[in-house]
């Protein structure tokens, strides 16, 4: 009884302490805050500036995040949403749940013109087939190579990631009214869907399929860390499809102020040079320190493809009924 | 009676009250919710058809595979016998997702059948899909069917065996006269048991199923709740698997005869027509196969986890607090339900036999309504009012709750039944009621059904992993969802630890509420 008491003072002294410090709420995707993603070195150097306490929540992969964000509507605690991308922009603003930022900064290193009022960028990369030199001697090509070979794919769903969704939007792009006819065809090759970007990794670097839907940049990682160059991202002749990711404030934040500042913070050096080597993504912002190996231009301009955000959502619907058709059969 | 005033005991009908509430709310929710829904489309319509078809294909394999593995453990005798069937019972209490873990390590692209294969010249099978699911639906239900037709042959009299003996009846003949009656009455119960578990093992085809191809119903209805923020088509998808799930409860109510699950499976018959040969031989490769089948995932399991038991990840901690709090919470909740309805039923069937079953009625009407059906109707209900990822675990524990009451009943109903015969008119001359006629009187007669009861519910409760994944906040975890997260960031060997922690407790739950249900009880 006497400990449960003492128990109970702590924890109220505990809550008293935590009041005087304003929690700032991100939601971000789960490889962001991982013990191996920049997550926690992202909440190391905000809070040595911001005298509040950070928080980051997992909430599945990208597309997963607006899902919780509109299903928890105005009674969220998140203040900041991390990692939705050019493809959700559109859908993500008609929920109307999130606030106009306070400008663009200057210097941005897209390969694109930054306008948009709500979303700001924090990285960019190209979608990219990623396989193992050592299992797979002669990747495809193109997709024209890819569809109706004997090569075995993970993709991500659509419907629940950023990557499975840049993969519809990418065939939507090269096949047109065809993409439907594609994916039929290329659906014998899909060993499995998964629900985000981490899963089909894993699975892939188990073994189970010769290649997975990743990132250009995704080599570097084994490169990098692993010392290990058997990892190399295939590039297609058609072009590779382009992400930008973004953040944004919620409208229903209890502490916009913070919130600005976050925003603000993660276009400085501090966070954008934790993105390359953490996130495995290009910097919105190069850093001064530059970029490290592995990070070369891997796709010359004409050949990055990429829909206008306002015609994501139309387009969306289509190629996810034809997706849904193709590979339910 | 005694002909005196007696206090109405408020305590069944209010019980009652909860129930039908409980199931008629969710179901009013989603009918409301359906309407604004824009029909089923292609994709939904896909979701159907793979249901039933794996379902269809699940009760069919698992039927067919459990003929002859019930029939040669009826007719053999040999060490281990008794150790086999009681393995038969484990996966009644396993965690589906640790069968699944232990499926994966077998079958899977990396396991052992799909490199024992490729020694073959065979590609290696593709677990993610149909074929996954198939194999962890034989792998729960192979053993449920066995042990049912195990029970059949059980039950067909020695001496018949002994008299087509001794008339010289050929096998085929002894089949023909002898055990395909007896199946005959075993196997579409069985099929239909099997099709409706298929129907709703979301768990399963949630680890298992692979993209729109091997999407279940259950498993839409998930995906349009969680990714499409749909609730019409949440709903409308929820009405249609409370549909197929309703026909399917009916047809089996039909079908179903009182089992007696008393029934002695200890005794092999004694079977001069199979005596040696390739009969033999047959019966020891069917046990051989079947024994294999069950226990190379389970030790797949133990051997992947055991290494990592001394390094177990912090996050277990926090999930096995809230797994405890719903595993407890739900059977104790369960409990208490089904003592208030059972003795408002056991009085009602002493005055008014057709009320008693109609109540009975209403309170295993949950048996239709999917875990996920109810969660998905909660969900729809709760969501204007209250955010629903703040609600995770109360509402798990009332639907784990709902899911085991059936269960509860069943086990209690009987206790109820004899301590009426025996005591009651004794405790009514004493004019003894409520609290203290509950102590010395009913307590007693029902502590052993109810400690079987609250196990099995606490047990069931701990492994599930259904309605959770619906409300779950990323933050927010119990063994089985940690185990699932683990396994989606392919950290297996974390996964087959957690495993292993959650089948003792599993096991510990089930053991404990027995065994003080028994304790000091001699009868």
């Amino acid at each position: 009884m006497k400990r449960s008491l003492l128990t109970a003072a702590l924890v109220s002294l505990a809550g008293i302490a935590a009041a005087e410090t304003p929690t700032l709420t991100v939601y971000a995707y789960d490889s962001f805050v991982s013990d191996w993603g920049p997550g926690p070195a992202v909440e190391l150097a905000f809070e040595e500036v911001c005298d509040c306490d950070l928080q980051f929540v997992g909430a599945g992969d990208g597309a997963a995040l607006l899902s919780r964000l509109r299903l928890e509507g105005g009674r969220s605690d998140a203040d900041v949403v991390l990692g939705l991308d050019t493809s959700l922009m559109a859908t993500a603003k008609e929920t109307g749940l999130f606030a106009p930022h306070n400008g663009v900064p200057e210097g941005l290193s897209l390969p694109i013109e930054w306008t948009d009022d709500t979303f700001l960028p924090f990285d960019w990369g190209y979608f990219a087939f990623v396989y193992d030199r050592r299992r797979l001697e002669n990747p495809p090509t193109s997709f024209a190579e890819l569809i109706g070979s004997d090569t075995s794919i993970i993709i991500q769903d659509p419907r629940s990631s950023t990557p499975g969704l840049g993969l519809l939007m990418w065939m939507k792009t090269v096949y047109g009214d065809k993409a439907g006819a594609a994916w039929a065809k290329l659906s014998p090759q899909i060993v499995t869907v998964t629900k985000g970007w981490s899963e089909a990794y894993g699975m892939f670097l188990e073994g189970e399929a010769d290649m997975v839907l990743s990132y250009t940049t995704s080599p570097a990682y084994h490169l990098i860390v692993e010392v290990d160059d058997s990892k190399a991202a295939a590039i297609f002749d058609e072009g590779q499809y382009m992400q930008i990711e973004v953040a944004a404030k919620l409208a229903g934040s209890k502490h916009p102020e913070l919130a600005d500042r976050f925003l603000d913070f993660m276009l400085t050096d501090a966070f954008q040079s934790l993105i390359p080597t953490n996130n495995w993504m290009y910097p919105a912002r190069t850093p001064e320190t530059g970029l490290p190996e592995g990070f070369d231009a891997p796709v010359s301009p004409d050949k990055a493809l990429s829909v206008p955000v306002d015609e994501v959502p139309a387009l969306r619907e289509q190629a996810l009924a034809e997706w849904l058709a193709a590979l339910s059969r | 009676m005694a002909g005196r005033f007696k206090p109405v005991n408020i305590a069944g009908p209010v019980a009652l009250l909860l129930m039908a509430l409980l199931v008629v709310a969710p179901l009013l929710a989603l009918w409301s919710q359906a309407e604004g829904a824009a029909g089923l489309s292609v994709p939904d319509w896909s979701a159907i058809r793979f249901t039933l078809f794996q379902a269809v294909l699940s009760a069919g394999i698992s039927v067919l595979l459990a003929i002859p593995a019930a029939r040669a453990l009826a007719r053999r005798q040999f060490r281990g016998r008794a150790a086999l069937i009681t393995l038969l019972g484990a996966p009644f209490l396993l965690p589906v997702i640790v069968a699944v873990l232990g499926i994966l390590a077998v079958w899977g692209r990396a396991g052992i059948m799909s490199r024992g294969l490729e020694v073959f010249g065979s590609g290696p099978i593709s677990v993610y899909g149909l074929t996954g699911i198939l194999l962890a639906h034989v792998f729960f239900n192979l053993p449920l069917v066995t042990r049912l037709i195990l029970q059949g042959w059980a039950g067909i009299p020695a001496e018949h065996f002994r008299l087509a003996a001794q008339l010289d009846m050929r096998p085929d003949d002894i089949f023909r006269r002898l055990e395909w009656p007896m199946l005959k009455g075993v196997l579409p119960g069985a099929f239909l048991l099997v099709f409706l578990l298929s129907i709703t093992s979301f768990a399963v085809a949630l680890a298992l199923g692979g993209g729109p191809k091997a999407t279940t119903i259950e498993l839409a209805i998930y995906q349009a709740l969680r990714f499409d923020f749909n609730l019409g088509r949440a709903a409308l998808l929820g009405l249609v698997q409370f549909g197929i799930c309703a026909v399917v409860v009916l047809a089996s109510l039909k079908l179903s005869r009182q089992t007696d699950f008393g029934a002695t499976l200890g005794v092999p018959v004694q079977r001069f027509d199979a005596r040696g040969g390739w009969r033999l031989w047959q019966d020891r490769i069917v046990l051989l196969g079947v024994s294999l089948f069950l226990g190379a995932p389970l030790v797949a399991v133990l051997l992947r986890g055991v290494p990592g038991l001394v390094n177990l990840p912090a996050s277990l901690w926090p999930a096995m607090g809230n797994s405890l709090l719903i595993s407890l919470g739900s059977a104790l909740l369960a409990l208490v339900l089904a003592l208030m309805l059972a003795g408002f039923i056991d009085r009602l069937r002493a005055r008014q036999a057709r009320g008693a079953s109609i109540v009975e009625g209403i309170a295993l009407s949950t048996l239709a309504l999917s875990p996920f059906v109810l969660g998905t109707g909660l969900f729809i209900l709760l969501y204007p009012v209250a955010n629903p990822f703040a609600l995770a675990l109360p509402v798990t524990t009332l639907v784990n709750a709902a899911m085991s009451l059936p269960i509860a009943l069943r086990a209690l109903l009987p206790a109820f039944a004899a301590n009426r015969r025996s005591l009651g008119l004794l405790a009514d001359s004493l004019g003894m009621s409520g609290w203290s006629r509950f102590r010395l009187f009913l307590w007693p007669a029902i502590r052993k059904p109810a400690g079987f009861a609250t196990g099995l519910a606490a047990a069931l409760s701990m492994g599930d992993l259904g309605v959770i994944t619906l409300f779950a906040p990323p933050e927010v975890e119990t063994l089985p969802l940690l185990m699932y997260r683990l396994m989606g960031a392919y950290r297996m060997e974390d996964a087959a630890s957690v495993a292993l922690v959650l089948v003792a407790v599993t096991l510990a739950l089930f053991w404990l509420f027995d065994r003080g249900g028994r304790l000091g009880h001699h009868t």
